[in-house]
């Protein structure tokens, strides 16, 4: 089950380009097991050079922010794949905020599911937002408050940030998604009814041969 | 005051919905204390990939599958395309193979096996085996489920706890997406093809242009695609954004349909057809947003970049980054550097090391015919590694009867055992870094088809013209000698 959402203060580290997509954010590798290592699939291949080591300038590998929690980006972030595993490497490197222009649906979705708040300023604040959290360099931390709905932090006044009403319960209650939908599951067994007699091919489907 | 006129107009507006409105209407089972819709899920396709999390989340919480007689499974992501395969064909692959069949005999769900003759792409089996219906809804825990958008069906790529929430539910928990129409008129030309024109939508309107829209494709370009073409079409709607992307269904959908194993048989069918024949947007419906494109002049498209918008006609260049949007000139310079181009280079005649003809996007029956009338007594060109691997075990049993795979074998190229392959390579097909792939696929992005392979995407036609060259070819050259 989902771990509820509050607040959470963080080193907040800058990854600033758009349409960040999921594959690079957590890449199919080639040996693959049911139990992945989820913390080291995260920008496995932008963490790295071509030998292998790791690459200094990559924004996760400095040192002031190793340590990051919160991520701040640009626009479309988490395009392509719908693959979860890109939600689960960040919460498995305690990332559980990423701060964006805007998200790409799925991904937005997938955060949702898994208890990782995805805030998303206009473009103006966002750079704002951008530029404090490269002067803090890491040194001081951010707080991003779901209670409040609120980021504060250094080098400027606290901002405010928009989220769903609905979206925002089921972060900070760590509600259980398909416990919300089975309340309804008299509605759903008698829409099964009426479509069995209205169009009875979507109810039922078989093998003719 | 409003006249009767003015209210009987205002009215029948009102009362004039899209096709999306209509689907979404007749499946929305309730609306969720959070505002979400529940959306029915008609048919339900799992892979290999995410199905065991899934499995194994519904285990623990003590959550039985509500419908496993709407729920298919098929192996496809981590399956091996070599010959003979089976479950450790592909290392890598086979946990995942062999805990999703665990999962689907205990829950009862009818499972499409590495060795089932109708194993294939998930988005290439279900319609071709009529799981699929018109005005029904699918998902697949994949982003590219809009392909069976084609023959008129909602669908949605979802992920593994979606994927969870309707194996236990059979719902979908949604807000409800906006409405865009894209219209494509005018006639292709020869050797231009759906993926051309799909391509030629994302350079326009941008990887995030509909994103929050249901996409219906509409025009008389449209009308006039094959199924299969118009599955090309809807494949790469996710490519733009577009979680839902359709065709409404016409006489070519029912034709192409009819006397598939899955759909429904005599006097259902007749019930069915009717109820089919019904489902179109009023004329009068409106939406939030509309993108024309008239694909008359249109040359085939190949991406030069790393984001499937960067597209340019065949006999175009490398663009400089002065003419580009400002907003795209970040991107294009960081692609310069990992595609190996510099602005102002011609796209035909770059070497390639790899071609590779497959995946959900182009690897159905006609787009092999097209691919090989291109190859027919003609050799791959030196030094270049061509692959054709086909959506499905039944295409690849079509396509052998045909004499497709002589063509192709006797071309030099590798004729493989259907599945997802080379498209992000999760079975092990796979490019060295540093070689420049001409692919048929749906991603181009960094490191996908292999670290540092440099991917091009382009269709069927180009894909084989680029393979006999062993330099990025226009297909149009090669049929007419002057290539």
């Amino acid at each position: 089950m989902m771990q509820p959402f509050t607040r959470h203060t963080a080193i907040t580290a800058p990854l600033i380009k758009d349409d960040i997509n999921t594959d690079q954010v957590a890449p199919l590798l080639h040996s693959r097991s049911l139990k992945e290592d989820y913390q080291a699939m995260l920008f496995h291949r932008a963490r790295r050079r071509d030998d292998g080591s790791e690459d200094p300038d990559f924004v996760l590998n400095k040192p002031q922010f190793r340590g990051a929690g919160i991520l701040v980006t640009g626009q479309n972030f988490g395009a392509g794949s719908s693959r979860e595993s890109a939600v689960w490497s960040m919460l498995a490197n305690g990332i559980r905020v990423i701060v964006a222009k805007s998200f790409a649906d799925i991904y937005r979705e997938n955060c949702l599911q898994n208890g990782l708040l995805p805030v998303v300023l206009g473009s103006e604040i966002a750079d704002e937002f951008i530029a404090r959290v490269i002067a803090a360099d890491g040194k001081a931390p951010f707080t991003v408050d779901l209670v409040a709905l609120k980021i504060s932090g250094p080098g400027g006044p606290d901002i405010p940030f928009e989220i769903p009403a609905a979206d925002r319960t089921r972060l900070l209650e760590g509600l259980d998604d398909i416990g919300l939908t089975l309340k309804h599951v008299d509605e759903i067994a008698s829409w099964e009814r009426r479509v069995q007699t209205a169009q009875p091919w979507l109810q039922a489907v078989q093998d003719s041969r | 005051m409003q006249s009767d006129l003015t209210k009987t107009v205002i009215h029948r507006t009102l009362m004039q919905r899209t096709l999306f409105e209509k689907i979404w209407e007749v499946h929305r089972v309730a609306q969720r204390a959070d505002g979400r819709d529940l959306i029915y899920i008609d048919r339900h396709v799992l892979h290999e990939l995410h199905a065991h999390h899934a499995f194994a989340q519904l285990q623990k919480q003590g959550r039985p599958v509500r419908r496993a007689d709407l729920t298919f499974a098929v192996q496809d992501h981590t399956v091996a395309t070599k010959p003979g395969r089976d479950d450790d064909t592909n290392p890598s692959g086979s946990a995942f193979i062999k805990a999703m069949r665990d999962g689907c005999r205990d829950n009862n769900i009818r499972l499409f096996d590495i060795d089932d003759p109708e194993q294939g792409i998930s988005h290439v089996v279900a319609p071709e085996l009529g799981i699929v219906l018109p005005g029904a809804t699918h998902a697949v825990p994949d982003s590219h489920a809009s392909t069976v958008g084609g023959v008129g069906a909602l669908a949605f790529g979802c992920g593994t706890s979606e994927l969870a929430h309707i194996l236990a539910t059979q719902v979908i928990a949604l807000k409800r997406p906006q409405r865009m129409r894209v219209r494509l008129d005018g006639r292709l030309g020869a050797h231009v093809s759906a993926k051309d024109v799909a391509l030629r939508i994302i350079a326009e309107i941008g990887v995030a242009g509909a994103r929050g829209y249901a996409v219906e494709y509409a025009g008389t370009a449209v009308r006039a695609m094959p199924i299969e073409q118009r599955m090309t079409l809807c494949n790469l709607n996710i490519e733009m954004g577009g979680r839902s992307g359709f065709v409404a269904p016409d006489d070519a959908t029912f034709q192409w349909l009819a006397g598939r194993p899955f759909m429904p048989q005599g006097a259902e069918w007749d019930g069915a057809l009717r109820h089919w024949r019904t489902l179109a947007s009023d004329d009068e419906a409106s939406f939030d947003r509309e993108v024309a494109l008239d694909c008359t002049a249109l040359e085939p498209q190949i991406t030069w970049g790393t984001d499937p918008s960067q597209v340019v006609g065949i006999s175009g260049r490398v663009p400089d980054p002065a003419e580009l949007d400002p907003g795209r000139r970040a991107a294009a310079v960081s692609a310069f550097g990992y595609m190996g181009l510099i602005p102002g280079t011609p796209l035909i005649g770059l070497p390639v090391d790899r071609v590779f003809i497959g995946s959900c996007t182009n690897s159905r029956l006609p787009d092999l015919q097209v691919a090989a009338d291109l190859v027919r007594g003609r050799h791959v060109a030196r030094g270049v590694v061509a692959m054709v691997v086909p959506g499905s075990s039944s295409v690849k049993r079509e396509a052998e009867a045909a004499g497709l795979d002589r063509v192709f074998r006797d071309a030099g190229f590798f004729w493989g055992e259907s599945g997802c392959s080379m498209c992000a390579g999760g079975n092990g097909d796979r490019g060295q870094p540093g070689e420049r792939c001409v692919s048929t696929t749906n991603r181009n992005f960094e490191n996908r088809q292999g670290p540092k392979v440099r991917t091009h995407l382009a269709s069927p036609a180009t894909a084989a013209a680029t393979a006999i060259a062993g330099r990025i070819a226009d297909a149009r050259q090669l049929m007419s000698g002057t290539a």
